[in-house]
């Protein structure tokens, strides 16, 4: 067990049910209820909060930093893991609690991983008029999700949005930080289908 | 700075709506043809901000002939410049062509969308490029700066801004200068000063233009105001779904402190301001003053009871002025122009112009600036090119979810703080909604009250509560079950919820609701009364369609497109449509050769 240095690798390794097999073999135990056997060790757990450290250093120690750090964060995470908000907590000097409060209350902080697509369907009032909820639905169909979901294989988040100032080009969607405008049900396949093979590309590289 | 000099500017939109429509793509090619053709040292290539027309963009302007091309394309590029730039001859069919006269229009002055307008706050709007300082200096930028640093004092400043009559463009329309003496009155060893960049209100976006298009206004703008009430740090919050606002202000923020516009000693004046940027997180009420402090500060963005005001305690306890993207920016003019000059536009007690963003079902849809006491006619006919596909006007909506709906009968009502609020609408930031007879006026205060009441913080009960309890009567209405009496409960209580909120959001929400009973009662009437929903809107009473069987001739055309089987008949014999099941989605009366299928 010494020999795997990487404490990132050990999750990794031990989450997959073959290793778990034979572990439980060698250890003449089941693993099932004990989860990763580095239990988030603290190495891993370092290494895990590694980025958001170096992100911390940039801030002095106030409250009125609370909300880039959480952007930030989220930037980094891609969502705002439980470890991370309890680090975050600690470095401001501010209860777990106080810290939730604030992520809930604003709908751009998100406690659960997203998509690496996030799309935003506007349902402001110029988008409402022109069509922009046939547009939602083209979308819910197209992904098989509904609003406020991501797929399974965490491409696309959908979910809506009160109004992204394009109002002249209703009905307007965002996909991360494009906004794609005037549009019908029937061009969103097609529009999905561009991130999809972004994201191809970016594989394969 | 580069010494060239340029016969030609070719100027390509770069705010949102235009590079949405594809302006970055027709940037690339012009400069591939502008070296293909070695053309580089003659015509400059300048990224604007946004014109507001972006129903047709991407637009692209020629200079000096001033000539607009709109709805370009990537393939029209190259068009542009063998026929113009190098032959020196329009091209006739990119021009913007008059949607009622089919007139082709060159100049961008003689276009109606833009002659009836006024351009104060958005002048360099779509002129110059939003990330140069020396752009923005060259068409007379911080140059009210420099007067009111050299050679005014602050009571100057402010009294100037008292005389001008300009009044707050984020709503409620407060005199700028009576606030910006009240915090200058307080006595404290440190004052802020906030620029409200949140614009919430679905259907605006003249403040996201504004920061696109022309960012370097808007910190003069609040560099002037900061030197008026003695603030030397600032804070601009911006709504984090405004990526490209928000790296225009950055790139603007920092260009301004390189050549000492910000920072320490400003102009050797010995006045210091320091700006930064917060962005927003997604919480609609943070647009409300005292929200908007709490979330800079770190907090949950809910509001608080005034008195006190943000003036006397506001940001870290300390005295604030908190003011509009809008309103920053009229700022500079006043100062370089007078006072005088400012309040000869508009009416008696709104001075200047306002931007408003039209939308909905009009022809031009876009932003434009014009001055208050302007007719909703003026904007809707003459500006805006009248309504979508020949339909007919049913209302106006202004204000946003704070707002009401203006009924087409009140058209010629000239447009300012006061007239909008007697009618039961609001000014608000600015969002003026175009809706036609297929808009169902009750669906529409429903979709309002769902905003306002979603975004409501639940601090106080009033609108917590309230709120939701006259959504689920509309809800109730809009499926076809309202029941007598709910129109007197909605009234009741929506009064009740405006008169006892903690804050304007509560305050306003049920506007929407109490200006469309007022006008559209008989809407309303109908969705109880006869279950029926006269725009054919409202899910769950649209009425069935049913064929004319003296006209069908049995093609089937429609059984084949009807997603819920409910159409039945033999080839060549009438068809029959059952009421029960149809779902009234009109696919079969789209289909129909002979126009047998109607709505019942
Ligand atoms: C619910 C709510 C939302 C608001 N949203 C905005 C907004 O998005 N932008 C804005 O400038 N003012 C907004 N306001 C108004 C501000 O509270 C404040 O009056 C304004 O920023 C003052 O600037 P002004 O005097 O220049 O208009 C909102 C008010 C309420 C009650
Ligand atoms: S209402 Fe959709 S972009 Fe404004």
């Amino acid at each position: 067990m010494k020999k795997l240095t990487n404490p990132g690798k050990i999750c990794f390794i031990f989450m997959s049910k073959y290793v778990k097999k034979i572990t439980s073999y060698i250890m003449g135990k089941g693993l099932e209820n004990m989860g990763c056997v580095c239990g988030h060790g603290k190495e891993s757990m370092e290494e895990y909060l590694a980025p958001l450290r170096s992100i911390l250093n940039n801030y002095p120690k106030e409250e009125r930093y609370l909300i880039p750090i959480l952007q930030e964060a989220q930037e980094e995470y891609g969502y705002l893991p439980k470890d991370v908000l309890r680090e975050i907590a600690n470095y401001l000097e501010l209860s777990v609690t106080q810290v939730y409060g604030v992520v809930t209350f604003y709908t751009q902080f998100h406690l659960q991983p997203r998509g690496k697509n996030v799309i935003k369907v506007c349902t402001g009032t110029a988008c409402h008029v022109r069509g922009g909820a046939e547009v939602l639905q083209a979308l819910e169909k197209e992904l098989g999700i509904t609003s406020g979901g991501t797929t399974e294989d965490l491409s696309f988040t959908l979910e809506t949005v009160a109004c992204i100032g394009a109002c002249g080009l209703a009905p307007v969607i965002m996909i991360n930080d494009d906004t794609h405008g005037r549009l019908t049900p029937d061009k969103i396949p097609a529009i999905l289908d561009m991130y999809r093979e972004q994201e191809d590309k970016a594989a394969a590289n | 700075m580069e010494a060239t000099i340029y016969r030609s500017h070719v100027l390509i939109c770069t705010g949102t709506g235009c590079v949405s429509s594809g302006s970055g793509k027709i940037k690339e090619r012009m400069v591939a043809e502008l070296e293909e053709r070695g053309l580089q040292k003659e015509v400059k290539i300048v990224d604007t901000g946004c014109h507001g027309f972006c129903e047709k963009g991407p637009i692209v302007i020629v200079y000096p002939e001033g000539v607009f091309y709109c709805q370009v394309d990537v393939e029209d590029v190259s068009e542009i410049v063998e026929e113009h730039l190098l032959k020196g001859r329009i091209v006739e069919r990119l021009l913007y062509k008059e949607p009622l006269t089919e007139e082709s229009i060159p100049s961008y002055n003689e276009i109606d969308f833009y002659k009836k307008q006024m351009r104060i706050a958005l002048a360099n709007c779509g002129r110059i490029n939003p990330e140069s300082i020396h752009e923005y200096i060259a068409v007379g930028g911080y140059e009210a700066l420099g007067k009111a640093l050299t050679e005014m004092t602050p009571e100057e400043v402010i009294e100037e801004v008292k005389k001008s009559g300009l009044r707050g463009r984020g709503g409620a329309g407060f005199p700028t200068g009576l606030k910006w003496e009240l915090t200058r009155r307080e006595k404290s060893d440190k004052k802020y000063l906030v620029c409200n960049a949140d614009e919430g209100d679905p259907g605006a976006f003249m403040d996201r233009s504004l920061l696109e298009g022309d960012p370097h206004r808007i910190i003069e703008g609040m560099a002037i105001a900061a030197y008026a009430i003695g603030a030397d740090e600032g804070y601009i919050y911006v709504r984090a779904e405004y990526p490209l606002a928000i790296h225009r202000l950055e790139v603007a923020l920092e260009q301004a402190a390189e050549l000492g516009l910000l920072g320490e000693n400003i102009l050797g004046s010995g006045f210091n301001f320091n700006l930064h940027i917060k962005k927003g997180a997604g919480a609609f009420v943070c647009g409300e003053e005292t929200a908007l402090m709490a979330s800079i500060e770190g907090r949950r963005g809910m509001p608080r009871p005034k008195p006190p005001f943000p003036s006397v305690s506001g940001l870290w306890g300390k005295p604030t002025n908190i003011n509009n993207v809008e309103t920053f920016a009229n700022v500079p003019y006043i100062i370089n122009n007078g006072a005088e000059v400012y309040s000869a536009i508009g009416t008696e007690k709104s001075k200047g112009t306002k931007v408003f963003a039209l939308t909905g079902k009009i022809n031009n849809t876009g932003l434009v600036e014009v001055p208050m006491g302007i007719t909703l006619r003026e904007i809707i006919y003459d500006i805006g090119g009248g309504i979508r596909d020949g339909k007919e006007l049913k209302a106006v909506q202004t204000g946003g979810p704070s707002g009401g709906c203006i009924p087409a009968d009140l058209l010629d009502l000239p447009i300012d703080y006061e007239s909008l609020t007697e009618v039961g609408a609001m000014m608000g930031s600015g969002g003026m909604v175009v809706m036609d007879e297929s808009t169902c006026m009750v669906d529409v205060a429903r979709f309002f009250l769902s905003f306002t009441q979603s975004e409501s913080c639940g601090k106080c009960t009033p609108c917590r509560e309230g709120t939701k309890r006259m959504l689920e009567i509309l809800d109730r209405i809009c499926a076809g079950e309202g029941r007598e009496g709910d129109l007197e409960l909605l009234e009741e209580l929506g009064n009740h919820i405006k008169e006892t909120s903690l804050c304007q959001l509560g305050g306003s929400a049920p506007n929407p609701v109490l200006s469309t009973l007022k006008y559209f009662r008989a809407e309303y009437e109908a969705h109880i009364k006869e279950k029926r929903c006269p725009a054919n809107v409202c899910e769950g009473m649209k009425s069935a369609y049913v064929i004319d069987e003296s006209v069908c001739i049995g093609c089937t055309a429609c059984t084949r497109v009807c997603p819920v089987d409910a159409i039945s008949g033999e080839r060549k014999k009438p068809h029959y449509i059952d009421p029960d099941v149809c779902i009234a989605c009109g696919a079969c009366a789209a289909k129909c050769p002979v126009s047998a299928i109607a709505q019942g």
